[in-house]
């Protein structure tokens, strides 16, 4: 398949120009969040506070990476399963964030959220960390040290291999591929 | 009189110290071959890259010794301990938990593990405790195996307690009900592990226990062995296929353990695994 060159941060109009089913490698910066950092970026905003970094056009990568090993950027650094983020997400997306980077499932709400606001969500393969890895060549903490892999990190990359599985026009390729090739036994 | 021999436990740290570093590096060679031989026969065209991607991650790590996944997983120790050695030098446990100590760190692997997790969830930042099952055998060795078993999978696990007259037909519709409910979120193409019996926590053991048989094995009671095949079809069946993209491979292999139960029971726990099924074993 060959892939769409796509560069961050994104713009409306790569964003509405991605499909479902579209296998693209990503180019510059994506900001590293999970779980715990996830909980602290919508307090704040709740706060009415600055962000560790512009939410502006902003691909999140929903990952935590094993430790680096000397003379690497990073460690294995695949997707983790983004539904534990759903809850977070429609806000981050009404302040900005344009795509999102993971694996798995995620809420009506998110899918809803993402044709509001005009946002893509893309599965980098998960249990590829190792070869995912080596696309990450830029590795900066910028927020919460003290969480560890759950930190926030600046991460440059690199021709970062992903698949659109939900665009923002309301296409699905977990529901589409699915149906594909269910078959009756 | 029966010869006790003695082992000190510091063997035992340094054993479980280089099986987690290996099982998070070195992709067993039965999973290896099932995903190479999965991306040949695949008819989605992304299916099959995915499963390229597969395949050479797990090459990448063996040659680069890094993680297979960054999920290095909670470390789950089988212990199997001989009743004719004397372990001498230190607490069995603590021995475990100390190897793991060290593996994670020596080796770069994730520190994946919470403490207090109904509230502070604080990580413990050397991924202990490690989850350990111990269990008294004939005979003066000591054989371990550690698995990583990552969370993503694991959440998508589940416990049945069916009636008895849901019969097999019940425990098929619910193994697919939680391989289909699942869809990509383990990372798919999955291993299934199903426990049949038992009682509440004794059934979800066998699951997990399911897990470590080499994929593509057959298992030697072939009336399971042809259940293990049923289940197999209808979940590749649900045209999930690698990492819930579409097609045809969402399991690489399904095993059943099973052990009786109360006549007013019917427990059926079902142990999902991603691809990345890292175990690895060694006797002392």
């Amino acid at each position: 398949m060959a892939a769409k060159k796509i560069t961050t941060p994104l713009t409306d109009e790569v964003v509405k120009d991605l499909r479902a089913g579209d296998a693209v490698e990503i180019t510059g910066v994506v900001y590293q969040a999970r779980d715990a950092a996830h909980k602290r970026l919508v307090a704040l905003i709740e706060a009415g506070e600055e962000l560790p970094f512009d939410l502006a056009g902003a691909v999140v990568y929903y990952m935590g990476p094993s430790p680096a090993k000397p003379g690497n950027a990073i460690g294995s650094a695949g997707p983790t399963t983004a539904g534990r983020m759903d809850a977070y997400a429609p806000l981050l997306m009404r302040h900005g964030l344009k795509g999102m980077i993971g694996k798995g499932l995620r809420t009506a709400e998110v899918k809803q959220a993402m044709q509001d606001e005009g946002a893509v969500y893309f599965a980098a393969t998960g249990g590829a960390g190792a070869l995912l890895a080596k696309r990450i060549v830029g590795n900066e903490v910028i927020a919460y040290p003290e969480l560890g892999a759950e930190a926030i990190a600046r991460l440059e990359v690199v021709d970062f291999p992903a698949i659109v599985v939900m665009d923002c026009h309301g296409g699905d390729l977990y529901a589409e591929g699915r149906a594909e090739y269910a078959r009756e036994v | 009189m029966t010869e006790i021999r003695e082992l000190d436990v510091a063997a035992v740290t340094e054993a479980v110290k280089g099986l987690c570093i290996t099982a998070n590096y070195d992709l067993p060679v039965d999973v290896y071959d099932a995903l190479r031989a999965a991306q040949e026969a695949e008819e989605s065209p992304v299916g099959r890259e995915v499963l390229a991607q597969l395949v050479e991650n797990a090459d990448i790590a063996a040659a680069d010794r890094v993680p297979i996944c960054q999920d290095t997983g909670f470390a789950v120790i089988f212990a199997e301990v001989g009743q004719d050695v004397h372990l001498t030098g230190g607490e069995f446990e603590e021995a475990v938990h100390e190897g793991v100590r060290q593996g994670y760190g020596d080796g770069y692997l994730r520190k994946s593990v919470a403490e207090e997790p109904g509230h502070a969830r604080r990580n413990t930042k050397d991924n202990t405790p490690a989850i350990i099952h111990t269990s008294i055998v004939p005979g003066d060795r000591v054989c371990l195996t550690m698995m990583a078993k990552g969370g993503g999978a694991e959440n998508m696990s589940s416990l049945n307690m069916l009636k008895p007259a849901q019969g097999w037909a019940g425990m098929v519709d619910a193994v697919v009900e939680t391989v289909s409910r699942a869809g990509s979120n383990p990372c798919p193409p999955v291993i299934i592990g199903v426990g049949i019996g038992g009682t509440i926590e004794k059934v979800t053991l066998l699951a997990k226990k399911a897990l470590l048989r080499d994929v593509g094995s057959t298992h030697p009671d072939p009336r399971i062995a042809a259940m293990e095949d049923e289940l197999l079809e209808k979940i590749n069946a649900l045209g999930i296929g690698p990492q819930g993209l579409g097609g045809r491979t969402t399991a690489l292999d399904v095993f059943i353990e099973e052990m009786p139960c109360h006549i007013a029971s019917m427990p059926m726990a079902v142990n999902v695994q991603c691809h990345a099924q890292r175990h690895k074993t060694v006797t002392l």
